[in-house]
């Protein structure tokens, strides 16, 4: 069976950190920035277990600033 | 195969709605109001309405909404918001009317002309933000905060000698005759999300089809005004707030007639 693949595109400048996403996200792969922040001074999120990620879209629909976009294709 | 193989046109699965724009939202971090308005541009584009829907923002943290969603808003004075909404939709009635008020503004100041639009059968939706709390002004008692609750107003927490009992909109919309749908909902998890967006469609379809007046709850948080994270904010909903306001339809007319 074809494996799922996804990635996500954080808009870094928008996030304001709240981290929903990466508790929504079900396979782990989320994680706020650790020493980084964005213009507004707020540690933003990231994939960091990129191979992970099945774009389900969780992290997407959670997110209350709508910014996160997510792709997905068969491997 | 690498994650620029990946991103591309074909393979997009979910962006934020054309309609929801790039102003950044004011909203606090982890704030319900986001996940709400996102809803509606997915809904109102879903339905083919860009043109023709007018919403009805209230005084509260809502108040810029119409900064942030691209169709025609109209703000009204704190707690008239469905009295400016019977004032388009009897103008328009063609068009989607809406209000988006937050629990001070639909439970507190305006609880008259709340309660009087559903039982007058206005066709349109109340969307009803429920935190209990004031948020903008600073985490004061609402009339819906909880008992035990506390807020900068009520320090040691809701006591019913002192406050009464939290007020309970949904409930008193349910027993009106005028209203086609109530419901509540919640938009903590990606299935109740899912569940939130299929009762505001309902509740818009209703409005245009003219069926009655439609009220959808959404028990929210208050994560700045709680004084919590947004994470931890989810949970304490989860565990006082679903008591008390339960989740689920309260009444769905459109079901009983198509039955």
């Amino acid at each position: 069976m074809a494996k799922t693949i996804g990635a996500i595109v954080v808009d870094t400048e928008r996030c304001k950190g709240c981290n929903l996403c990466a508790v929504a996200c079900p396979q782990g792969v989320i994680e706020l920035s650790k020493k980084r922040v964005n213009h507004k001074g707020y540690t933003y999120a990231g994939a960091v277990n990129e191979d992970a990620c099945t774009g389900c879209a969780s992290c997407a629909i959670v997110c209350p600033d709508g910014c996160i976009t997510v792709y997905r294709t068969k491997q | 195969m690498t994650k620029e193989d990946i991103i591309k046109p074909e393979n997009l699965v979910y962006q934020k709605p054309e309609l929801l724009n790039d102003n950044p939202m004011h909203y606090c971090p982890g704030c319900s109001h986001g996940v709400v308005h996102k809803l509606i541009a997915e809904i109102v584009e879903e339905m083919g309405l860009t043109d023709r829907t007018i919403a009805v923002s209230p005084v509260g943290c809502a108040v810029f909404a119409y900064n942030y969603v691209d169709i025609d808003w109209q703000e009204a004075a704190h707690g008239r918001a469905p009295a400016v909404a019977t004032a388009l939709k009897r103008l328009w009635p063609d068009r989607l009317v809406f209000t988006y008020q937050g629990d001070g503004d639909l439970a507190c100041i305006g609880t008259c002309e709340t309660i009087h639009a559903l039982n007058r059968r206005e066709h349109f939706t109340i969307i009803f933000i429920n935190n209990a709390i004031y948020g903008m002004t600073g985490g004061q008692m609402a009339p819906t905060t909880l008992l035990g609750m506390k807020t900068s107003t009520c320090p040691y927490g809701r006591d019913v000698d002192l406050h009464g009992y939290p007020l309970n909109i949904t409930e008193i919309a349910a027993h009106l005759e005028g209203t086609a749908y109530v419901t509540r909902q919640a938009v903590h998890t990606v299935a109740a999300i899912n569940r939130a967006k299929k009762a505001l469609r309902k509740a818009f379809e209703y409005s245009m089809h003219g069926i009655g007046s439609n009220l959808v709850e959404i028990v929210s948080t208050c994560s700045a005004g709680w004084k919590m994270s947004p994470q931890s904010a989810n949970k304490w909903m989860e565990e006082h707030m679903f008591p008390y306001y339960k989740l689920g339809d309260l009444k769905d007319t459109g079901k009983e007639t198509e039955q």
